[in-house]
This record gives structure tokens, sequence and C-alpha cells, in this order.
């Protein structure tokens, strides 16, 4: 029975073997994931235990911990806690995290390889292990301006300065305060939670970054890139017709609260622009084929990939072309065309950059404990959509916009402002999306921004122009008293 | 106290050396045993203590008597193994020893988890396992006086399977509310006490198994039928393998128990193959698994429920498949080195003292430690099976080999199913995991291990003095 016996032996051999390669696949194989999984809470309550990192903007701090007596041992604040919502996340004992909270928990724990010499000094001196610092490129004026002009509505403001991408203001309201989901008393949070739950849209959505919406007019932007870098120049004429019916179908396009453009005559490019002329638009882009438009809209960024801020933004889009008279609808930001806030913002800021695009940013530094700096982000260039001579042209088009046309609620004293509004029919029997999007000042651009307000019930030069105004001319106002 | 060597049996002492040379009586390694046995003992209680001051910033009152103790039943194990088997394996002890030490460490951690925020409240497992241990012990002193030549066992096979069949029965005759505990029937609970009797059968079994197969082992090997390249047994041969088959299958019906079931199917395969040296009995024993299992999982829902979890746990995260995911967690969370004992949160893991006893280990050793704790069954498992290789009865093999390989087959099955690696199955992880049944039976099943090695590494008693042929033999005279 020797035989037999010593295969067995061998058979116990190889299944402990298969134990042991399992064990190894789950603790090491799959330990990252299984850590970070939001269902497990043991790296939490770990965490609780330790000081965690703050989060700074302009030197205040926007989320920090402070010492209890309970069992937690740190709590979790957020002492501006509805401006800051949307970057900040929460950081809760029932429902995880989210926001930066999530993004940078590894600096902010202090497990984030940068911070390990800091880590490995602190496990020699004896000192409690503390997390990183995350300093933020937000600027409190931007941020606190966008923040009111959206009070009361549905909406988000992101603005970035348009050489380095920086993230100056971003902001979703409704907002919420994230301390009252950070505290320690497990009914409370649930009864906030419920609260936010209940309400429409949910205030922990992110409407900056995390959802898009049709763009309507200020997607003209992009068809007009495109056509100027088709050899087309601002005075180019293009046919303006009151109703264009769009090709192979009955269906007429009209112009918003069926107007006339220029009398059914020829328009140049820079008026189609300025008065937001629809079937002129839509004419354009069936020219110039979906090809061309489509290139464009990716170059700029639209090109349904994730990307993060390190917040997470959902992709944007020119959607499903079916038809000619689809790609004439999606020319004026409606059909499939769809678009997140950091996106639109990110399209002015290309054009004031001088069609250079700069990768947004919201973490500026990462700093160990003692504020002393371990990582520093520099500025970097995602892409070039149009040359330098169409970002002048479409820079000249976008400040008739605000000097002549539809978007003159955006004008400030003294600065020259190029803009570009948008008013997106929603499809239902709701009200139209609000957007605008700008730079100033149109020679020297400061600050790019975009705003959407969803179901404004006006125009995007009614509602969201007068908000980005106040958001730029608040940063050029705090910045030219520095 | 003897030398680590044999005592001095020179040559000229000792008539077998001088018969065959090299063959020396084997050391009997008592002292290793012993010195072996202090170090599982010096790691229990330093895991006793860092448990405490981990979790309470101080060692508990009771540490001190709980060390005393815990040495004291090892030391009284030793004691009697040198006197009444003293050429036994020395490394089954210390492994037995080491592992039951480490599962203590880890059920006191468990009970004082409470004084960490969002726990249950603290309960005291830990002594009431020790007491179990001294339990177990005392049936583990009792086998190895009463069972002094492990052969006699056999005699008394077809009563040990009556026995082992009735404890298997008796859970599923009992009414639910005595014998079921979530959702399975293999309890007998008797005023404040549980008993899992399965775990006792499981032994009966094997020794009857043992007896059964090394008497028919001859038909079952020899008459046979070759078909397709494949030495097929005869059909009315295949009656012990279908009855031992019938019987997991009653077990998984009457008493949802999917654990002893595959248990003990697979030890009988096992135990068959090495009897008959027969590959063919494993691929009747594969086949008949396979329409066992298929039509399980057809026909009962609660075997279905398994196998779904064990495919995607993660779909059933906050259902069913709860408990899998929380030890997923605690042993991603583990890591290479682990929290640390005290460090981490296995209480999260529902049952975490008996079912999910690896999880919490995986989660506070590590990698490491988990890995260091399989490696201590291996060692134990292929003593065993080294045991069964050198004993010189067929009974002692097939005994020996079943034994051991039931621990090894039972931890593969529960270690597999905590980690995700097989269905979750409800079998406890021996010696280590909370629960007095499984942890007495299983000191039994040692004594037994303990007293084949002892026979099998005893030298041989000297052959009886060849009687004188008859050419040599003086003539003697009768006188009248």
């Amino acid at each position: 029975m020797n035989a037999p016996l010593r295969r067995v032996a061998i058979s116990v051999l190889v299944l402990f073997t298969l134990l042991i390669v399992n064990v190894n696949y789950i603790q090491v194989w799959r330990s990252a994931d299984l850590r970070a999984d939001p269902g497990n809470t043991r790296v939490l309550s770990e965490e609780y235990d330790r000081q965690r990192g703050s989060i700074v903007v302009a030197g205040n701090e926007i989320a920090v911990s402070t010492r209890t007596d309970d069992a937690l041992t740190y709590l979790r604040q957020y002492p501006q806690g509805e401006l800051y919502a949307a970057v900040t996340g929460y950081y809760s004992l029932l429902y995880s995290s989210s926001g930066l909270e999530r993004t940078e928990n590894d600096v902010l724990t202090g497990s984030d390889p940068r911070l390990f010499g800091r880590r490995l000094a602190d496990l020699f001196t004896g000192r409690d292990l503390t997390g990183g610092n995350v300093v933020l490129t937000l600027d409190p004026a931007a941020q606190q301006a966008g923040m009111e002009g959206l009070d009361g509505v549905t909406g988000a403001v992101v603005a970035l300065e348009p050489s380095t991408g920086k993230v100056l203001a971003l902001g979703s309201t409704p907002s919420y305060d994230p301390t009252l989901l950070s505290s320690h008393d497990p009914d409370a949070i649930r009864a906030y939670a419920d609260e936010l739950g209940a309400q429409d849209p949910d205030p922990r959505l992110n409407q900056a970054t995390s959802e898009i919406y049709p763009p309507g007019s200020i997607f003209k932007v992009i068809v007009s890139a495109a056509a100027l870098e088709d050899g087309y120049t601002p005075q180019t004429t293009v046919p303006a017709p009151d109703v264009l019916t769009l090709p192979g179908t009955e269906t007429p396009l009209r112009n918003f609260g069926n107007s006339s453009c220029n009398g059914g005559a020829d328009q140049s490019l820079i008026d189609a622009l300025t008065i937001s002329c629809n079937t002129a638009f839509a004419q354009l882009g069936i020219d110039l084929g979906e090809e061309k438009v489509r290139d464009m809209a990716e170059a700029f960024g639209m090109t349904d990939e994730t990307t993060e801020l390190p917040l997470e933004v959902t992709g944007s889009t020119m959607g499903e072309i079916e038809s000619d008279a689809a790609l004439g609808q999606a020319s004026i930001g409606q059909r499939n065309v769809r678009m997140t806030p950091v996106q639109a913002a990110l399209i002015a800021a290309t054009v004031a950059n001088g069609g250079t695009q700069m990768k947004p940013y919201l973490v500026d530094q990462i700093q160990a404990p003692d504020l002393t700096v371990e990582d520093q982000t520099e500025p970097e260039e995602s892409g070039s959509p149009i040359s330098a001579e169409t970002a002048d042209e479409l820079t000249d088009m976008m400040v008739s916009v605000v000097e002549n046309g539809s978007g003159r609620r955006a004008q400030i004293d003294g600065v020259e402002v190029a803009g570009k509004t948008g008013t997106a029919q929603t499809g239902n029997d709701t009200p139209d999306h609000n957007w605008f999007i700008g730079f100033a000042p149109a020679d020297d651009p400061q600050i790019a921004v975009a705003v959407f307000v969803a179901n404004g019930g006006g125009t995007g030069g009614d509602v969201s122009a007068p908000i980005a105004q106040r958001v730029m001319s608040a940063y050029l106002q705090a910045q030219g008293s520095d | 106290m003897s030398p680590a060597q044999p005592p001095a049996r020179g040559p000229g002492t000792d008539p077998r050396a001088a018969a065959a040379p090299g063959v020396d009586a084997p050391p009997k390694r008592r002292n290793t045993e012993l010195a072996l046995l202090g170090f599982a003992v010096v790691i229990t209680i330093a895991g006793q203590c860092i448990v405490d001051i981990t979790v309470t910033d101080a060692l508990s009152p009771e540490l001190a008597t709980f060390s005393a103790w815990f040495a004291a039943i090892w030391l009284v194990a030793h004691l009697v193994v040198r006197r009444i088997a003293p050429y036994a394996d020395p490394l089954i002890l210390p492994c037995v020893a080491l592992l039951s030490g480490i599962g203590l460490a880890m059920i006191h951690r468990l009970d004082i988890a409470g004084d960490q925020i969002g726990s249950a409240a603290s309960r005291e497992d830990a002594p009431v396992q020790l007491l179990w241990a001294t339990v177990g012990l005392a049936l583990f002193i009792g086998v190895l006086l009463v069972v002094r030549d492990h052969r006699v066992l056999s005699r008394y096979a077809y009563t040990l399977a009556l026995v082992g069949i009735a404890l298997l029965a008796l859970p599923a005759l009992l009414p639910d509310s005595i014998s079921e505990v979530n959702g399975a029937k293999i309890w007998i609970r008797v005023a404040g006490f549980s008993i899992q009797p399965g775990e006792f059968a499981k032994i009966c079994m094997i020794v009857f198994f043992a007896a059964y197969l090394v008497d028919k082992r001859d038909v079952l090997a020899l008459a046979s039928r070759r078909v397709l390249g494949l030495e097929l047994p005869r059909g009315r041969d295949l009656g012990p393998v279908l009855v031992a088959w019938a019987l997991s299958i009653l077990v998984l019906v009457f008493e949802r128990d999917l654990g002893s079931s595959l248990l003990l199917f697979g030890i009988f395969v096992v135990m068959l193959y090495v009897a008959t040296e027969r590959v063919s009995w494993l691929v009747i024993g594969l086949g008949l698994f396979a329409v066992g299992a298929t039509a399980a999982y057809r026909l009962f829902g609660h075997v279905q429920a398994r196998v779904d979890v064990w495919l995607d746990p993660f779909a059933y995260r906050n259902g069913a498949g709860y408990q899998l995911v929380q030890s997923l967690f605690g042993l991603g969370t583990g890591g290479l080195f682990g929290a640390g004992l005290g460090g981490g949160r296995p209480d999260q893991v529902p049952v975490a003292k008996t079912d999910f006893i690896a999880a919490a280990l995986g989660e506070e050793l590590g990698l490491f430690g988990l890995v260091a704790i399989i490696v201590v069954y291996l060692l134990l498992v292929e003593r065993g099976l080294r045991t069964s290789l050198i004993v010189r009865d067929g009974f002692g093999k097939l005994l020996a080999a079943g034994l051991a390989f039931g621990v090894a087959w039972q931890l593969f099955v529960v270690l597999g199913g905590v980690t995700g690696l097989l269905p979750l199955t409800g079998l406890t992880t021996p010696f280590v995991a909370y629960g007095g049944s499984s942890l007495v039976a299983n000191f039994a099943l040692v004594a037994v291990l303990v007293r084949i090695s002892d026979a099998a590494r005893r030298p041989a008693a000297p052959p009886a003095p060849a009687p004188p042929r008859l050419g040599d033999a003086p003539t003697e005279i009768v006188q009248r």
C-alpha cells in the first residue's frame, strides 16, 4: 500500500499548495482592491485612529481632523462645508468617503508613497503617524462668487486658469454640509443622509463633474473652431435661413424664439455666433461633415473617457450621429451631445490659452504634516486642438458675443470679456438648461469659466452669464488687489 | 529525564544490533518533543500577552492561570506519551499544541473585541475552550491507556460503524429545536451544551473503513474487468463505495451538512484507493461525486445558494455572501504581514471564532502567519502519512492514512471555503476553531495516530528464538 500512500502524500501537498497559492492571491494580489472596497469598514476604523491630513485652500483648512474623547479618536470637520462640498466630499463612518477625501485618501492617511520617508521617520521616532495635507488650486473669491451666484438653483460652476489648468473654482448646487455626514453619531448621519436622499437632485451628486447635459449653443464654439481650421474666416458668410428643413426629413430647425438671424440672408460667421444663429450652425456643421466636427470635439476633450482632476470627471461626448439631420442638431449642441461643466470650462480655457489645452488639476501641493512640500503639481499640456491664429479669431468672435450679442450680461467694466451662451432644450416639458462659457480679460486671459444652471428657465445669457461675470470679476479683483 | 539519545545500549548488549549491524533501535526523541512543546507553549503565551496589551493596554489577570493550565495540559500529555507510547512520533503532539494554542489566543482576542468600538459585548469563550482542551486531553490519555495496541480496534470495527452511523443520524432524527443551528441539523443541544456528534462519527467511520478495507482489499483489488484501459471492479464489488456514497447523500439531505458529507466521502474514496492501489476507484469516486454534486445543486436550494455565493461573493455582499465577503476583506486588509494580533477587526466577520477563525488569523497574522499555520498542518498530516508508510500492519497503515488524510481534507475544505477557493461548507478548522466537540474528537484522533506511530517506530519485538533444527538438537535420552 506504500505506493498509493506516497501519491496521497503528494496530493496533500498539492491541496495545501492550492490553499497557499489562493491565500497569496487574496492577501497580496487582491489586497489593494479589498482594502479599498467601500464595503470594507476596517480600513476606515483604523484610519480614525490617526490624524488625517487637512485639505487646504489659500492657507485655510477646508477639511480638518480634530481630536475628540470618543472611541473614534479623530473627528472630520469642514469649516466651510457647503462652499467646498463638491470638492472635499465627505468622510463618513457609514457611507465610506467621496470627493477628494476618497481620491486623495492615501495622502491624507499618510500611506502615499510620496510620504514614505516621512512615515518611516515617524515609525522610528515613535511619533503618531499623521497624514499629509492636500493643498488645492482653488481661489476662495472665485469659489465664493460662483456658489453665491448659484444659490437657489441646481447647477455648477467651474473656473480654470487658462495658462496652467489650475482649477480656480468648482461648485455644485444644491450643496450639503459634509460635516454632518462625517460625524461619529450613526443615527444623526443616517438621518441627514435620508434628508439629502429625499431631495431632487440629491445634493451629493456632483453637477460639475459627474453629470452630463446637452450643451446647447456653447457647442457652436467647437463648430466654429472646426470651420476656422477648415479655412473659414470670421467674415466668411454662411447661409442663415429663418427655418432649416433638416436634410432627409420634414423636421424644421428654427432659431431661438422663432427669430430670424439676418432676415433669411447669408450671414458672416462672427455675426452668426454673436446672435447664436441655429440654422447657420446646423447648416455649417452639415457642410463641414461629421468627421471634422467630431475630430474637433474630441480634440477639445470630448472623447467619452473618464478623466481625473483627481475628482473623477465623467466623459463628455458628441454621441451617435445617425444622419445629416442628426449632425445638424448636434452642431447646435442638441441631439446626443453631452457635456460636463468641467469640459465646458476646458473649452473656454483652451481658446483663452491660444489653442493649447492645459490638463486641469485641483491638487497644487502635497504637504507633509510639518507643511514641507513633498510634491508640487507641474502644469501639463494635454493637446492643441486649434492653432494660435484660430484661437485669436475665435476669441474675437466670442468677444463679439459678449459685446454685441447674447452674452452682454457677462460684461465687466473696463475688462474685455469673451464668451458664449447656451440654452439647451431638455427634450421633455422641463425648462431649458442654461450655459455660459467665457474668459477674461480677452487679451490676457486670467480665468476661464463655465456656468451651468439646470432647467434655469431663461436663456444662457440671462441666467448663467451674470453668474460667470460675478466669478470672473471677483477673481480679477482679488488678483488685482494682491 | 532520560537523555536525548536512547539509553546506552551497546552493540554488546543488544542482541539485534549484533545480528543486523546498522539497524539500531530508533531514537525515541521524547526530549525533542518536550522542547518543541515548550516552544508551542511559549508562542501561545506570547500570543495571549500581545493580544491583551494591544487591545486593552494591560495583561489580563487570568493570564497566569491560563498559561500555567495550558502548559500543564501539554506537560501531562507529554509525560503520558513518554510512559506508554515512548516511540511515538515526536512532532505530532507539538503541532497539535501549537495549533490549539494559536486557536486559543485568537479566541481570547475575539473575546475581548468587545472593548473595541462597534463590536458585540465581550464573551468568555477562551476559558471554555481551555476546559474543552482539558477534556480532550483526558480522552487522549484514556485512548492511549485503553488502546495499547491499535490492532485491537479492528475487532470493534462493526460496532464502531454502528456507533458512527448512529451519531451521524442522531441529529437528523431529533427535532429541529434540539439539532438545528443556522440551517444545519448537526447538533445535539442539551442543558446548555452543544455537541456535534459528526466529529466523533468521523473517527468511528475511519476505523471501520480501515478494518473493512483491509479485510476486503484483495477482492476489491483483484477481481476486475478491463474497460477502456481502466481496470473496473465487478458490479457486486461496487457495494461498499455505493453505501458510503449513499450515506454521504443522506447526511446532506437530512442534515443539510455539506461539509461532513464531502469529508466522509472524500476520506472513504482515498482509503479505498490506498487499500486497493487501483486508480479506477478514484475515477469511480469522482464520478459518483460529480453525480451527487450535480443532483444536489439541482435539487437543494441551500446547495445552490452556496455555489452561487462561491462563484461571485460580491454580488451577494449584503446577503448570503456577507460572511465570505467580510472574510475576504479581513484577509485582504491583513495583507502580507497582517494587522498584528489585536490590531485588526476580525470580529467583523460573523462567527469568526468557529467557521471563520482562519480569516481572523489571516487578517491579524497576515499571509506569513496564515501560511505558517498551513505549514504546521502540513507537517502534522505528513507525519501521520509517514507513520502510515512505516507501520507494519495493513490495518494500521490504512487507519493512519485515513486519519491523517482526514485532517488534511477537512482543513482543505474549510480553508478553501473561507478563502473562496471552494463553496463554503461549515466544517470546523481542526484544533484551532472554537467548539468542544471538534476539539475533543480531534484529540482522540491524535491519540490513535500517536498510538500507531508508537507501534510504527517501536523496534520489532526480538524474534522468538528459532526452534532448534532437529539435527542440531542433542539427543535426549528419556529414561523410563
